[in-house]
């Protein structure tokens, strides 16, 4: 049972998403900041720059870097130094920083990084969909969605507590809809200072470059000791899963805000037919959800926060009692024609002894609207499943015939 | 002086990267933290979980050194702790002036208090001997084979220290592996000037040029003698001091000759030419330096 958000309305205040992020990182207290400007990301680092020149970040220095490669490979050294560390990108911005991302994974440097989800070129799209990230996925880091602005800015702290617990050394990418919460103005709390100061420790990493204490990182790897490396980045995965739910749990306790640990869920008890989605279109469905529900339609909807690690044993307990599954996936992977989160659902409940339909969705793909009828028009569907089978696993949902 | 390169790592006999790094090391101090991208120099030095390095040191990427640099630095300013330790980059030619250029010229551009040391032995030896951008003309390499029409490496050297002048770096000298201390003299002057500060040093490798392991120094001598590699510095934009060759100069013949890379041109029909080409490069940097 979730426990209940206590949020003081006294202290709410309007601001975008972009904001309420700059300003969870500046209550952090990062170190070093290194990120290169690119839609829609940038007024995260805006607000931080100006944090900076206002003098607001107490033992900081903010790199304006030629790229996001140089971004992210700043902050190798940085890390290593014993710096916490902070970037923002999105979209072709990340899938420049592809090599950098499993090099920092592979030092094991904490690094928490903002994505505000977008398409990936070509054709070129500023607008939002999941597979920047995604495509990323088997690169060794933490990848945490959002469903709204008040959560980003809360997963923010959360996941340098996570990251750099020393259990687990793992980067962070802390996920939001580019546009549609990076640009949105919703009321908040924002992140207090104090609160923040309580519920996150200092870094204080236990091997750094020091000329007193010298030591060597990125050492090569032959075939005697490259596996051993690997299968520590999964084993700490595997304890970020309590980890994740652990600092949830944490953050509740000191600011009093919930949202789930590795997922969430809503109106899942009674549930024939189970939604399984990540980022902001969880709004849209718990929506629809409320409205179907009125007329007696059995449905609820599984959130997932996390999906690297991938929670795999939390989806299954939260699927046990469903007559059918359908996971909606902002991405496809080309040439299996699926998305990626239904296709790890499918796997993940392979070999175990749930046997429940899943049906997959793409949706949204470049920002194309995500409309209530069409999350109803894709319940009818699932309605038809529970009667009749699967008749197609997975599909684009959205296509426009006139155009093909 | 105390070496804070140790013995026992993997380099070749008469190893370039081996020579350079100690000397950089003698120049910079203790005191200092060493960014180093993939290359021979990171992989002899560290098959994991050995290491020869006395001094903290980093390997990232290939392309990346310079902003590894930055982050160090950023990192050691942010926590109070720069004082005087020296954030010591040294890469080869591939990883400074071919994949890392991006990330030398931000770092460059942006000021950081670091000393960027380019080890260039002219070709990517660490794969077997692929041309660079560093590759001088009419060199044969793996990349640039000479055959029955072509002399090799059709190009000239790229020229990386006019193109970190440009930056307007306000330390910036060529060395050579041949002049122990002029190098370790100019990384020492170069790591107590406060920004960014760049010294190219020649470095020629005995595998990779083809010649006798005990030649390396005479060789990187050679270079200097004929004018092909110029040691000069600069200081604020302007030419401060040249090595000047004197009388000692001579003709480019006595360098390419000694190495197999070059060996093409004195059995050739038009390898004559050739070399006269390569002597104009010579005379020309004796005219521009005054050598």
């Amino acid at each position: 049972m979730a426990p209940e958000n206590k949020i003081d309305k006294k202290k709410m205040v309007v601001v975008e998403g972009s904001y309420a992020v700059a300003h969870a990182t500046k209550v952090c207290r990062p170190n070093v900041i290194s990120a290169y400007p690119i839609t829609p990301q940038t007024h995260i680092v805006e607000d931080l720059s100006q944090f900076m020149a206002d003098g607001e970040i107490p033992n900081c220095e903010y790199i304006n870097v030629e790229s996001e490669f140089s971004a992210l490979s700043a902050l190798v050294g940085a890390s290593a130094a014993g710096a916490r560390c902070y970037s923002a990108t999105t979209s072709q911005g990340l899938e420049l920083m592809h090599e950098v991302l499993f090099n920092i994974s592979g030092m094991r440097l904490p690094v928490v990084m903002t994505i505000a989800n977008r398409a990936v070129s070509a054709p070129i799209s500023i607008w939002n969909d999941h597979q920047d990230a995604i495509s990323q996925r088997d690169t060794g880091w933490l990848q945490l969605y959002a469903e709204n602005t008040q959560e980003i800015s809360d997963m923010t702290a959360q996941a340098f507590k996570i990251s750099e617990d020393k259990d687990i050394l793992m980067p962070s990418m802390v996920c939001m809809d580019g546009f549609i919460l990076s640009h949105v103005y919703e009321p908040i709390v924002l992140l207090e200072q104090d609160l923040t100061d309580e519920f996150l420790p200092a870094f204080e990493p236990d091997y750094i470059l020091d000329p007193k204490n010298p030591m060597s990182f990125g050492a090569f790897a032959d075939p005697n000791y490259y596996t051993e490396f690997r299968y520590l980045q999964e084993q700490a995965m595997q304890k970020s899963l309590k980890k994740i739910e652990d600092v949830a749990n944490e953050f509740y306790d000191v600011y009093g805000r919930y949202y789930g640990g590795l997922i969430d869920e809503y109106r899942t008890d009674d549930a024939d037919i189970i939604i399984m989605a990540m980022g902001s279109i969880i709004g849209t469905i718990k929506d629809v959800i409320d409205k179907l529900r009125d007329r007696n339609v059995k449905v609820g909807l599984l959130k997932v926060r996390s999906f690297r690690p991938f929670p795999a044993a939390a989806i299954k307990n939260a699927l046990k009692d469903a007559k059918v599954v359908v996971v909606l996936d902002k991405n496809i992977s080309l040439g299996l024609n699926e998305g990626a989160l239904f296709t790890e659902t499918k796997s993940s409940l392979y070999n175990t002894k749930l046997d429940v339909p899943i049906v997959g969705y793409m949706i949204g793909h470049g920002g194309r609207d995500i409309k209530v009828d069409l999350i109803e028009k894709i319940i009818d569907e699932a309605q038809d499943v529970m009667k009749t089978g699967i008749k197609i696993e997975s599909q684009f949902t959205d296509l426009k015939e006139e155009l093909l | 002086m105390k070496s804070l390169l140790a013995p026992g790592h993997r380099g070749c006999a008469g190893c370039c990267d081996a020579m350079a790094a100690k000397f950089a090391l003698m120049g910079a101090g203790e005191d200092c933290i060493v960014i180093n991208p993939t290359g021979c120099l990171e992989v002899m030095t560290t098959p994991f979980p050995e290491t020869a390095w006395d001094v903290p040191w980093i390997h990232s990427l290939f392309e990346n050194a310079a902003a590894v640099g930055s982050g160090v630095e950023a990192a050691l300013k942010a926590l109070g702790k720069k004082q005087n330790t020296k954030v010591l980059v040294m890469g080869g030619d591939g990883a400074t002036l071919d994949i890392g250029m991006r990330s030398i010229s931000g770092a460059f551009e942006r000021g950081h208090d670091l000393t960027y040391v380019c080890i260039d032995n002219e070709a990517y030896m660490n794969t077997g001997v692929q041309r660079s951008g560093a590759t001088p003309y009419n060199a044969s390499t793996t990349t640039s084979p000479a055959g029955k029409v072509s002399f090799g490496n059709n190009r000239p050297k790229k020229n990386m220290p006019a193109i970190m002048v440009a930056h307007g770096a306000p330390y910036v000298a060529t060395t050579s592996i041949g002049y122990p201390k002029d190098m370790i003299n100019k990384v020492k002057k170069a790591v107590d000037i406060e920004g960014p500060t760049y010294i190219h040093a020649h470095a020629p490798c005995t595998t990779g040029w083809g010649f006798d392991t005990s030649k390396t120094v005479e060789v990187a001598k050679m270079a200097v003698q004929t004018g092909l590699w110029p040691l000069y510095e600069v200081e604020e934009g302007e030419v401060t001091k040249v090595r000047k060759i004197g009388k000692s100069i001579q003709p480019v013949e006595e360098y390419l000759k000694m190495q197999r890379r070059f060996s093409h041109l004195f059995k050739m029909e038009g390898g004559a030419e050739e070399i006269a080409k390569i002597q104009a490069l010579a005379d020309k940097n004796i005219e521009v330096y005054g050598l």
